[in-house]
Order: structure tokens, then C-alpha cells, then sequence
């Protein structure tokens, strides 16, 4: 069944934590934080912002996005569904989603939390494009407050240097955009895979501070992403080097330039933003989607890929034409 | 058992994947030692697998596995390489 993204959406807090202020706080460096992770500055919400405050924000202006691509108002009461991706989310019930719903105005259509960090709005476009025929159309959004979970504990180096806030919003269809001349952007194919052995090595219980085995993590995302976007890939006869543009979860700039490499793609083909806002887990992916669909790229094929704690990660593949 | 052919083989895989001196002694951690970093690993499981003709399983990418030549050299010997 066919699905398409209409269109995408963003929101970043105001708060600019440049790699001095966050440096100063660690003990680090401000051009050894940038060059362990690319990262020369992130945005954190203020105290009082929610992660339903993000989210709804990120949801609006993909709505705006969606209106400007189809030359008539796209409502929130239009939406069949709506999917919330969130690992920074309080540890109890409900999540974010129905606050998000409520914010809309929406009174009975479903919305469901995805609680899960840095992979979530990956596995909320996937289940998106599987339900939107039944349901209609479906924005998936994906926010996250890292800073409020750094913050709670005393800072760790390792992990207060690379997170950021934010969201961002994508609006899946099972209708292809009724103007011809404007973007169509299909998903072909996607793989999603878990495997919960790594479990601790990168976790939040919602009280003590983010625990994170980093050499773990690089180890398994360098070698997963890859896989994953070869097998979506591979699957739909598509080389990487052919590939448009890699729409992935901006964890960590020497990553990207890693999975580039494993790809035999080329660098430039890897959308980065990552040295703006840092990595905003679940949000990043699409923030970085948004901030690419606004530039109006050529045409050609999409790739969307995450990994995040569970370890949960995939690769989906898009075509624009 | 200690195979010069194999440890040779592989401090020249190290060699190929970091500028860094390599610890004289085995059992010295090769990530305390600043000569890993969590980037260099995969590139050194991926000349791994290269230079001795072995898979390593995503399973087995635990950095304690790899943290030093005397430990690098244990898997690869289990794995009959």
C-alpha cells in the first residue's frame, strides 16, 4: 500500500548552550567537545517548556508546511492519527501524545506514544506508512528535552555535551499530493530491527542520571546503521551512491562521516546538522528532514536511518519525484 | 597457543588503523592507552575481519573483547584465525 511524506516540520527552543557554556560546566574543552562530536552548540527549552510544548510546536508548523505544499489549510482535525516519539519523556502514564492530541484540539482521534530515544520517529514514520490507509492521514512527531534529564543529576561529560532539545513533524498519507507539480515523495521500503542484548548500554529508568556505554554504542551504530540502510537498500535495487541524500538520526558528526564512509557514499550526501543542535535523540531526524525539505532539493532517492537505545534501529527508503 | 606470524599480522592491523605507539605490554588497555577510541574500533574489527578472513557477530563487538593486544589476540586465535 502506497504511503507518502507530504510534508515536515520543526521547532528548536531559543536557548542557545554553546560548547563553552556546556565546557565550562564539565571540565571540557570547547574544541574537544567539537571534536569528539561535531557538536559546537545545541538549544535547550526553558525550564518550564514540556515536551508536549515541543511537540505541538514542531506540529503546527509542519501543518503550515503542508498547507504552503498543497495550496489549501491542512487541519489538525483532518488527522486520522497521530504518533509521538519521545525517550525523554516522564516514566509514567499518559505520555505525551495525549497532551499533544489535546493541544490540537483533537477530541477522539487516536494518539499513541513511541517511548523510545533516538530510533523513535524512525519506527513512528514506518508505522505511519503502514496504518495511513486505514486511518487517514497520520503526523508523526518526534520531541525530546534531553536537557531535563541531563540536568536532574550531576552532569556527566560524557553524555551533557552531546544532547540538545527540540522536534520535529512529518504528515504520512496513503494519498499522493493532489498538485502534480508539487514534491512526491513515496516510501518504497523500510527495515526496522531490535535487539535488546545491548539493552544497558544506553538507558534512562527516569530517575538516575542517562547511563550510556559509549564505546559500545558507536561500536554497534557504526556497523547497524549501515547494515540496515544496505538491506532497505539492496531490496529496492538502489545503490548508495546513488542515493540523494541520507536523512539520518543526528547522534554524532564522526559517526555520519563514518556511516558515509561504510556506504561508499559520498560525505556531502549525509545531512548534518548536528554542529547546530547537537543530538535531539527521537527529534533529530526529522528536524534534519524538515530543515532539508525547506531548501528544496533535487529530486532522487530519500534514505531515513536511526539507531537508538534498546538498541532499536532501521532505514527507511523514500523517492522523490 | 602464541603465533608470531598472527601477532605480527595483527600489530600491523593496528598499526594501519592509529598513529599511536602500541603498548609494549600485551595486557595494557589499548583504549587507556589513547590508541583506541570509539571510533577507531570499528575500523579496527573491520581490518580485522579483513586481514585474518573472520566475521566478527555484532554479539561480539564488546569493547572488552578488543581492549588490548593480548585480549585481540585470544578472540582471534578463538575463532581460528
Amino acid at each position: 500500500m502506497p504511503a507518502f511524506l507530504h510534508a515536515f516540520g520543526a521547532h528548536l527552543p531559543e536557548r542557545v548552550v554553546t560548547n563553552e557554556e556546556i565546557g565550562a560546566r564539565v571540565g571540557k574543552a570547547a574544541d574537544w567537545i567539537e571534536s569528539v562530536s561535531g557538536i559546537r552548540e545545541r538549544r535547550w527549552a526553558a525550564a518550564e517548556t514540556t515536551i508536549a510544548d515541543l511537540a505541538v510546536a514542531a506540529a503546527q508548523d509542519c501543518l503550515r508546511n503542508a498547507a504552503c505544499l498543497s495550496d489549501a489549510p491542512v487541519e489538525a482535525s483532518s488527522l486520522g492519527m497521530i504518533v509521538v516519539a519521545s525517550g525523554s519523556g516522564a516514566r509514567g502514564f499518559p505520555g505525551p501524545a495525549a497532551a499533544v492530541a489535546a493541544r490540537l484540539g483533537l477530541e477522539g482521534t487516536p494518539a499513541m506514544d513511541v517511548p523510545m530515544a533516538s530510533a523513535g520517529s524512525l519506527f513512528g514514520l514506518v508505522l505511519a506508512s503502514r496504518m495511513a490507509e486505514a486511518v487517514g492521514d497520520v503526523l508523526v512527531i518526534g520531541a525530546e528535552k534531553m536537557s531535563a534529564l541531563i540536568e536532574a543529576s550531576p552532569l556527566d561529560p560524557n553524555t551533557a555535551i552531546l544532547f540538545g532539545d527540540g522536534a520535529g513533524a512529518a504528515l504520512v498519507s496513503s494519498r499522493p499530493p493532489l498538485d502534480l507539480k508539487k514534491r512526491r515523495l513515496e516510501i518504497l521500503d523500510a527495515v526496522l530491527h531490535t535487539d535488546g542484548q545491548f539493552r544497558d548500554d544506553l538507558a534512562w529508568d527516569g530517575n538516575s542520571a542517562l547511563r550510556m556505554n559509549g564505546l559500545s554504542v558507536i561500536m554497534q551504530a557504526a556497523r547497524k546503521i549501515p547494515a540496515a540502510i544496505s538491506e532497505v537498500l539492496a531490496r529496492q535495487n538502489v545503490a548508495a551512491a546513488d542515493v540523494q541524500a541520507f536523512l539520518l538520526h543526528q547522534a554524532n558528526q564522526n559517526l555520519l562521516v563514518r556511516v558515509a564512509k561504510a556506504l561508499g557514499a559520498a560525505p556531502e550526501k549525509v545531512i548534518s546538522n548536528v554542529a547546530r543542535y547537537g543530538n535531539t535523540s527521537s527529534a533529530s531526524m526529522l528536524i534534519a528532514a524538515s530543515e532539508w525539505a525547506a531548501g528544496n532539493p533535487p529530486h532522487g532517492d530519500i534514505v531515513f536511518g536511526a539507531f537508538g537505545a534498546g538498541f532499536h534501529w532501521g532505514a527507511l527508503l523514500a523517492r522523490s519525484r | 597457543m602464541p603465533d608470531a606470524t598472527r601477532r605480527e599480522r595483527l600489530l600491523s592491523v593496528l598499526q594501519k588503523v592509529t598513529t599511536a605507539q602500541i603498548p609494549a605490554d600485551d595486557s595494557e588497555s589499548l583504549f587507556e592507552s589513547g590508541l583506541l577510541d570509539s571510533f577507531a574500533l570499528p575500523d579496527l574489527i573491520s581490518a580485522l575481519e579483513e586481514e585474518f578472513s573472520i566475521k566478527v557477530p555484532d554479539r561480539d563487538l564488546n569493547p572488552r573483547k578488543f581492549d588490548s593486544v593480548a585480549r585481540i589476540e585470544t578472540y582471534l586465535e578463538e575463532h581460528g584465525a
